[in-house]
């Protein structure tokens, strides 16, 4: 049964958690937008990506339907590993230090004054429309593939949806009230877990999309999250710089 | 034509971060359904699993050791 317990909480989490990231992103964008350029070009240019979205949403939905169980859960499967492995990897290298986290505060100053500096504002700012519908439409891609892949493959299309919906109005709500970015949320914490979750969906996709029949079915997912969990702590701990080592840098 | 190869750099950019493990995890993916097709097994999973967990541990490590 594909609806069952083990894959479905899983998967609203894994889109509610990949959603709040892409979210809080685009929100700082957003924001920079609002602030420098104004809030008509700011919104308008969200609401232009979201119409966009809304459009790829409704032509891939049921083009999807046409595509055979088999090969959707192989392509989807397949991208959906090396997406969730692409964040796995990132989150592991930020969180042993090896490459800086991610700051929206810095974001939003960098944004703030690269929008600041350029041209005149007018009543309908092209510069701010298009930058706001850039951002929203470049995370939003991230979070409509996210679902698609979560959803679809599994027949759980519209539970991730929901996922994404919540943190959503999670984002807009916590964007609205406090005019800043969102630089208190966790980000590379919640990259790592929804790396773990989507390595792990992927790796179940594209064994099933293979001819792999895993032991224990659906539960055999829970299996791979526990394991790419326990893989990314090891690499973790591995990754870390020795004390030796950085004594011999002078750090 | 500068867009479109730009919009195609973005999206490929959605799903490889570090070529080497893209294509280490396609042969890997590879290898395993070759050897699910020539010798299916209640293994298979298993080695799927151990294998890609391996690669992101060498990846990881490796990069950690450039940087």
């Amino acid at each position: 049964m594909l609806a069952s317990l083990p894959h479905a909480a899983p998967t609203v989490l894994a889109a509610f958690l990949a959603s709040l990231v892409e979210f809080v992103e685009a929100l700082t964008v957003v924001l920079a937008v609002g602030v420098t350029r104004g809030w008509r070009p700011a919104l308008l240019g969200t609401a232009l990506g979201l119409l966009l979205l809304l459009l790829l949403v409704a032509l891939l939905g049921p083009a999807l339907a046409l595509v055979p169980l088999g090969a959707l859960q192989l392509v989807v499967g397949t991208l959906l590993l090396l997406f969730g492995l692409r964040w796995l990897r990132k989150a592991v290298l930020r969180a042993a230090g090896i490459i800086p986290l991610h700051d929206e505060r810095a974001a939003f100053a960098s944004e703030t004054a690269a929008l600041g500096g350029a041209g005149m504002r007018r009543a309908w700012d092209i510069l701010g429309v298009a930058t706001a519908f850039k951002i929203v439409v470049l995370e939003g891609l991230e979070v409509v593939f996210i679902l698609i892949a979560v959803g679809a493959a599994g027949g759980l299309l519209l539970p991730a949806s929901l996922g994404a919906v919540a943190a959503l109005i999670a984002v807009v709500a916590l964007g609205a009230a406090l005019h800043r970015p969102l630089a208190q949320v966790p980000e590379n914490a919640l990259k790592l877990v929804v790396g773990v979750l989507l390595s792990a969906f992927g790796t179940f996709w594209a064994g099933e999309g293979i001819g792999i029949r895993w032991p224990g079915a659906d539960w055999a997912a829970l299996a791979l999250v526990a394991g790419f969990a326990a893989t990314a702590a090891f690499s973790i701990a591995a990754c870390r710089p020795r004390p030796a080592a950085a004594l011999e840098r002078g750090d | 034509m500068r867009a479109l190869a730009s919009l195609f750099k973005e999206l490929a950019g959605l799903f490889v971060d570090d070529g080497s493990l893209a294509l280490a995890v396609l042969v890997w993916l590879t290898l395993v359904a070759l050897l699910d097709q020539l010798a299916p097994a209640g293994w298979d999973g298993a080695v799927l699993f151990l294998g890609l967990a391996a690669l992101l541990g060498e990846n990881t490590r490796r990069a950690a050791r450039r940087r």
